[in-house]
């Protein structure tokens, strides 16, 4: 382990990616994740790492496909726009199965936005995103720490999978400054063999081809079974926190920022005495099913906090599947709401309850 | 498929495949020029021997399933996307032969950007540039190289400038640019062509070799369902329509712009 450090989120992300043996790295600045590209650039030579600025978002998603499909770690980040563009890469790196990591910092949309953080993405990152029937594995980090943390866990995933792994941060992420350290990660003891790779057809074996295109249906069927069922596979990843569970009235769910916001406001709802609990996905896809239906089981109301209009919402609905009322309470346009006026919406909930027993969603 | 000496042991093969060239059956067109361009691409590799060291970039377009015939490891890239796809193979294969096949719809319309910043960095590595003047795969749309008056399928009265702009000729536009090494044009419808374009590959992978940059060779060709021509009239249409705008020749020569090499007098467009 190192030393405790205090670096900026972005900045322990790039780090890690480096020390997670990443050997190339392309992207387009765009705000409010810049600090990546420039960490990286400035880090790069010494440490012997590919990284490049490139033309496009569109270009380094492609980038990375081929460096990906070269046998190497690969990765890019952006912000959301810069996701937008990238779409159609996933879609194609998805299909042939090739493992990398992409990070997204979101921010404020649709359109150009704002530059302030936002989890308006969760359906573009956790539902496919781009064209055909595909996921994507996403992380989400809600710390400087886990900024970093996901890095190693979502390489060592990408390459367990072959699957394209996201973490889905946002600007307060990857702007705010905490202590971070950094584990200890050889990663040449993470390395997994790639033999699909396409290196040079050497010692007598068969060309590789790095492809996505299956023009007869029957074949093309054949490999969305075969990714289903990877899916099906991936599921046994599902990571989450649980805070106050145990004794809980009322379980908030949420992810990154709108989680540290919760987990504050459980602890003042405590104070109060009311019962409150914490459900924090650090994976959105594959989802926790399984212990929101068990959270369900045991509580009077799940009230879901999101920097959005209400997406992951959808989730924990098909989790609880209508045993127990589940509410919402969303900040948009990179506003985000304090612990109190969190909190507050917990208590209007608390009381609604009682009277009118019904699924609701507010914004402030 | 029983060998040639089998069928006739007393004839002489006069014809042999590249061993780099698969068996498969070639889904190109009767006289698509793909084909032809196939069989050198390979026969370079066999003759310098860089079969194991060589990945090729297929994009969408009727050359999407090259890797089928090319015996090398190869990458399918989306439409437009090569030059990007090529940059990241070679930025970590450094020492490998990297080519990528477009046409001219993937490199001089839906890839420009890709293209022109591939170009512009240097990357090392070597493009071959089919141009049919038409979209081939999607059944024959107008393409940034489409010829003025040219009838395709949007434009069904000829390409006219008012609306649709002008053949776009991308090959010198790069030529221009700092980080290109090597540029020139061929063609593939005579045995002189043929052998030109030949040498033309041969001297790229060795450029490549030496690290000097970006190599990009155009190749004008046919498409005689798109143009809706036998393979014999393709070939003499492409001479006659296509070369005086696209003359054939070296454009840039060891980092150095030459001219091109002109046509006979009264082909100018
Ligand atoms: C994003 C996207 N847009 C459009 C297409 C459809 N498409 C496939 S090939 C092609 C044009 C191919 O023309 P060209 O690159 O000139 O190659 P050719 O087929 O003539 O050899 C188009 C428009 C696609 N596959 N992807
Ligand atoms: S459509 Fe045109 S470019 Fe495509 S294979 Fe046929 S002749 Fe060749």
């Amino acid at each position: 382990m190192s030393e405790p450090l205090l670096m900026k989120g972005n900045e322990a992300l790039a780090e890690a990616v480096i020390r997670a043996g990443c050997r190339a790295y392309f992207g387009y600045p765009i705000t409010p994740q810049s600090e990546i590209l420039e960490y990286l650039t400035a880090e790069a030579r010494e440490r012997g790492m590919v990284v490049l600025q490139v033309e496009s978002e569109l270009a380094a998603i492609n980038m990375v496909y081929g460096a990906a499909g070269a046998g190497v770690r690969a990765m890019t980040s952006s912000s959301s726009p810069g996701i937008s563009l990238m779409q159609e890469g996933l879609s194609y790196i998805a299909s042939a199965e090739l493992p990398c990591l992409v990070v997204n910092v979101n921010r404020g949309g649709p359109g150009l936005g704002t530059i302030q953080p936002s989890q308006g993405d969760y359906f573009q990152a956790t539902k496919g995103g781009g064209h055909g029937d595909y996921r994507l594995l996403v992380l989400a980090p809600d710390s400087v720490q886990e900024m970093a943390d996901f890095v190693f866990d979502g390489f060592d995933l990408a390459d367990k999978y072959r699957n394209p792994v996201m973490i889905l941060a946002d600007g307060a992420l990857g702007q705010m400054m905490e202590k971070v350290v950094f584990r200890e990660y050889d990663p040449k003891d993470h390395e997994t063999a790639k033999p699909w790779a396409t290196t040079g057809k050497s010692g007598g074996r068969e060309r590789n081809i790095i492809t996505s295109l299956h023009i007869q249906p029957e074949k093309m069927e054949d490999i969305n079974k075969h990714l289903q069922e990877k899916y099906r596979k991936m599921q046994t990843e599902v990571r989450y926190e649980l805070i106050h569970t145990d004794d809980a009235d009322i379980v908030l769910v949420a992810y990154g920022l709108a989680a540290r916001i919760c987990h504050s406001a459980v602890e003042m709802g405590r104070n109060k005495g009311l019962k409150l609990g914490l459900l924090r996905p650090k994976t959105l896809y594959p989802y926790p099913y399984d212990m929101v239906r068990e959270l369900s089981a045991k509580v009077k109301g799940m009230h879901v906090v999101e920097l959005n209009s209400g997406q992951m919402v959808e989730d924990v609905r098909l989790g609880v599947n209508g045993k127990v009322p589940v509410t919402f309470f969303g900040r948009m346009g990179g506003m985000i709401p304090s612990p109190e006026e969190v909190l507050a919406s917990v208590e209007a909930r608390i009381a609604q309850l009682h009277d009118e027993p019904r699924e609701e969603q507010i914004y402030a | 498929m029983p060998e040639v000496a089998e069928l006739q042991p007393a004839l002489e093969a006069v014809w042999t495949k590249p061993e780099t060239l698969t068996e498969t059956r070639m889904h190109y067109c009767p006289g698509c020029g793909h084909g032809v361009v196939h069989k050198l691409l390979m026969e370079v590799v066999d003759e310098l021997g860089i079969r194991q060291d060589t990945i090729g970039v297929a994009p969408v377009g009727c050359s999407v399933f090259a890797y089928q015939y090319l015996d090398v490891d190869m990458q399918e890239a989306a439409h437009g996307r090569a030059a990007a796809v090529a940059t990241g193979i070679k930025r970590v294969l450094p020492d490998k032969y990297v080519f990528s096949y477009q046409g001219d719809g993937d490199l001089a319309a839906i890839g420009t950007a890709e293209t022109i910043h591939a170009a512009n960095r240097g990357e090392n590595i070597l493009v071959l540039f089919i141009n049919n003047g038409i979209y081939g795969m999607t059944g024959g749309q107008m393409a940034p190289t489409t010829l003025i008056g040219m009838k395709t399928s949007t434009t069904p009265e000829g390409r006219e400038t008012a609306t649709m702009g002008y053949p776009l000729k991308i090959t010198e536009l790069l030529a221009m640019l700092p980080g290109v090494y090597s540029v020139s044009r061929h063609a593939v419808y005579s045995p002189n062509t043929v052998r030109a374009l030949k040498k033309a590959i041969t001297k790229a992978f060795q450029y490549q070799k030496e690290k000097k940059g970006y190599c990009l060779i155009e190749v004008v060709s046919n498409c005689p369902s798109g143009w809706k021509m036998t393979p014999v009239e393709s070939n003499k249409w492409l001479e006659k329509n296509m070369l005086p705008l696209y003359p054939l020749g070296d454009i840039k020569v060891e980092g150095t712009l030459v001219q091109p090499v002109q046509k006979k007098e009264g082909q100018h467009s």
